[in-house]
């Protein structure tokens, strides 16, 4: 099986989805001859020409609004945002109609589509380019979105969310874009979007953490376990909307304490919303109170401030031991 | 910028030219280095006036058949939107949007149209709606408020109607764009207010389309008002045709209540998407004789004055007279036609108060393909809350 990074494994997921229907097409700022800021779409305008790799003009609201018209036709678009900070203003599109336009039609244009968006911070990026604003889309009814953690589950769920029948917004961790190498099965894989994977089993305490945030809740899972003998049972959420609660229930109602690592700001969070489940379905099994790490309430912070931001394996043990402390 | 008005032919029946150019003009320089950009010609298109002369040169001259089927649904159109009205005033309707003044505007736009083409109209588009085979008592439920009204009908590549002004146009250009990709021929007709014109997302629209040379023909109604603010003060040129040429875009400036004028520019306009050349702006200059919708009320910030004078143009009235001119139909055939059309839309709205049943138990469909869990307890939920409340 094959190394690959997560920039890798995207771009073969790409390839081979556009290899077998030739409905999939691509559009995006500097996508085409330059492969995209990234590189996830490098080779592809080569392989398949410009009617399938468009390099469109610079605006997002129009490549959103045109992919939506294009799945409305019966193409299977998939549009990038070079970065997530850039898709407020496709917002307008995303809401008003890739959203909505199934049900808007009475199902007659159902909305096939991906919309990926390198998300998060961590990269050394200027202002407007590290947001994690997952929430923004689990509060838009019509739409799911997904969140990859490394290049296998990365590659895995592109795939799952382009032949998804629905609009799936597919934020891609690029602080893990080449962080790691991961074997890759060549054949095409796919996995069911709506479905959490347990990453590490664990007795004492459930962690749920997505996309970049698994990094250092899995560094910080080790070391509970090695340095302060605290057994993490640590959950990758991958899907965002729909949610697995199931698998988050059934943890918790295991270990009895939760923890919840994200980017994101804290105020009607993802992580809001995981608390909120399991206080409707795990209360009775709970011995401590949920605590999150979170990004907090701010404007992304510049570059050289953004490591005190995000949360780190530190922070993540202290927590950690902030719940496990309840009797 | 200064403009002039010349006049681009010189045959015809009538003295008026109706068909003018208007041209940008720039001033003349001698430097060399300092030169002038020439973003074209835009036309200016009346062929029946508002006396109902007609230039013969610029005639389309449809059948007889035609000339006829167009006039009936001129008079649905307006004889719907009074029912309608009626309806709303009535109690038996929801917010309804009028559009009283532009039946022309709105029959012309789709008449080039057939049924594989596509149309992505705005809220007030029930005449075109009417001709592409929306039914009447469809429309009826649709603006009453019943999900079943949004249902598209089956054999037509018709979009729901935008309700968020100008959101539908870029999708539009979508549509003109796979339409181009797949090598198919169809065309798109979107149609938006010169309110809507202001919106970012329709200037991206045009780009676009332009860009990709997309099959896409945007009628932009000029209907003089979104709701209270007038056009002048919407956009700083008058001619709001001149906004395609910055995008390279050809536009015509057309009388929108010259049904004549509208077909044959929308034909223009189509001959030109499906030969591979691209976009195509129609600003058909017409008036929202009526309110912006029932809860509005413009004797607040319009004059009379200024809708009595569009009463003369009436784009029904004009039609007539030149039905009548050519012996096609008398002044009985009108009275027959209006009568047979007021009739149709009785009987329609029997249908429509039959079939006008709320269905709460469905609002959950259509979101998604399958319906995620969390949506499904959410959904057994909100079935408990009907149950509790004895709502079927």
């Amino acid at each position: 099986m094959p190394q690959m990074t997560m920039v890798q494994a995207l771009n073969l997921a790409l390839d081979q989805s556009m290899e077998s229907d030739d409905r999939v097409c691509l559009m995006g700022e500097d996508i085409g001859v330059n492969g995209g800021v990234f590189r996830v779409t490098q080779n592809l305008l080569k392989k398949y020409g410009e009617n399938r790799v468009m390099d469109t003009p610079l605006a997002e609201c129009s490549i959103i609004g045109t992919a939506v018209g294009m799945a409305m036709y019966g193409l299977k678009p998939v549009p990038e945002i070079q970065f997530s900070g850039f898709t407020m203003q496709a917002f307008d599109q995303i809401e008003q109609n890739m959203a909505r336009m199934r049900n808007r039609s009475r199902g007659r244009y159902p909305i096939s589509m991906v919309m990926r968006a390198p998300y998060g911070g961590g990269i050394r990026a200027v202002e407007h380019h590290s947001e994690s604003r997952e929430a923004y889309w689990a509060h838009t009814p019509g739409l799911k979105c997904v969140i990859p953690s490394g290049p296998r589950n990365a590659r895995a769920l592109l795939k799952a969310a382009i032949d998804d029948p629905d609009p799936v917004v597919f934020y891609e961790p690029k602080a893990v874009y080449r962080a790691f190498k991961e074997d890759v099965p060549d054949e095409p894989e796919s996995m069911e979007i709506g479905k959490a994977k347990v990453a590490r089993e664990g007795n004492d305490l459930t962690m749920i953490a997505w996309g970049a945030m698994m990094r250092p809740a899995a560094e910080a899972a080790d070391d509970l376990a090695d340095l302060h003998g605290i057994d993490v049972e640590l959950i990758d959420l991958l899907s965002i909307k729909p949610m697995d609660t199931e698998t988050i229930v059934n943890s918790v109602s295991k270990t009895g304490r939760c923890l919840i690592v994200q980017e994101a700001p804290q105020t009607c969070s993802v992580a809001s919303e995981i608390i909120a489940r399991l206080n409707e379905k795990a209360f009775e099994y709970l011995i401590a109170p949920i605590k999150r790490v979170s990004g907090y309430d701010i404007i992304f912070p510049y570059y050289q401030t953004e490591q005190h931001y995000l949360p780190d394996p530190d922070t993540v043990i202290e927590a950690a031991k902030d719940v496990m402390a309840w009797e | 910028m200064p403009t002039k008005t010349a006049s681009k032919r010189s045959s015809g029946t009538k003295q008026s030219a109706q068909r003018r150019v208007t041209e940008v003009v720039a001033p003349e320089n001698e430097r060399p280095m300092r030169k002038t950009i020439d973003l074209g010609d835009i036309e200016d298109l009346q062929i029946l006036n508002e006396e109902g002369e007609v230039d013969e040169a610029l005639d389309p001259n449809l059948s007889e058949d035609e000339l006829k089927k167009i006039h009936r649904a001129m008079v649905m159109t307006r004889k719907f939107d009074i029912r309608m009205l009626a309806m709303q005033r009535q109690g038996e309707m929801g917010t309804f949007a009028p559009g009283l003044g532009q039946e022309a505007t709105q029959i012309g736009q789709v008449y080039p149209l057939n049924a594989k083409d596509w149309f992505s109209p705005s809220y007030r588009s029930f005449g075109a709606q009417l001709w592409r085979g929306w039914t009447l008592d469809g429309l009826m439920l649709l603006w009453a408020g019943y999900y079943e009204g949004f249902e598209i009908p089956e054999g037509i590549n018709d979009t729901p109607f935008s309700i968020v002004i100008g959101s539908h146009v870029l999708p539009a250009t979508g549509l003109g764009m796979a339409a181009k990709i797949r090598g198919d021929k169809s065309v798109v007709v979107t149609n938006f207010g010169d309110g809507a014109s202001s919106q970012g997302a329709v200037a991206e629209a045009f780009n676009f389309a332009s860009v990709y040379k997309a099959p896409v023909i945007f009628v932009l109604e000029n209907n003089g008002w979104a709701i209270s603010i007038p056009a002048e003060k919407q956009a700083a040129v008058r001619e709001f045709a001149r906004r395609g040429a910055g995008f390279g875009i050809p536009s015509i400036r057309v009388d929108g209540n010259d049904i004549l004028g509208m077909i044959v520019a929308s034909q223009q306009a189509a001959d030109h998407g499906r030969a591979g050349k691209g976009p195509y702006l129609v600003e058909a200059v017409t008036y929202r004789m009526s309110v912006h919708t029932t809860a509005d009320d413009p004797k607040v910030y319009r004059k009379e004055d200024e809708v009595k004078a569009w009463e003369a143009k009436c784009p029904i009235r004009r039609f007539e007279i030149y039905l009548r001119n050519k012996g096609i139909l008398d002044d009985a055939d009108f009275e027959r036609i209006g009568k047979e059309c007021e009739a149709e839309i009785l009987e329609a709205r029997e249908k429509f108060r039959a079939r006008a049943k709320a269905k709460p138990r469905e609002v959950f469909d259509y979101l998604y393909t399958e319906m995620p869990p969390e949506l499904k307890e959410q959904q057994e939920e909100y079935f408990r809350k009907l149950d509790r409340k004895g709502v079927e």
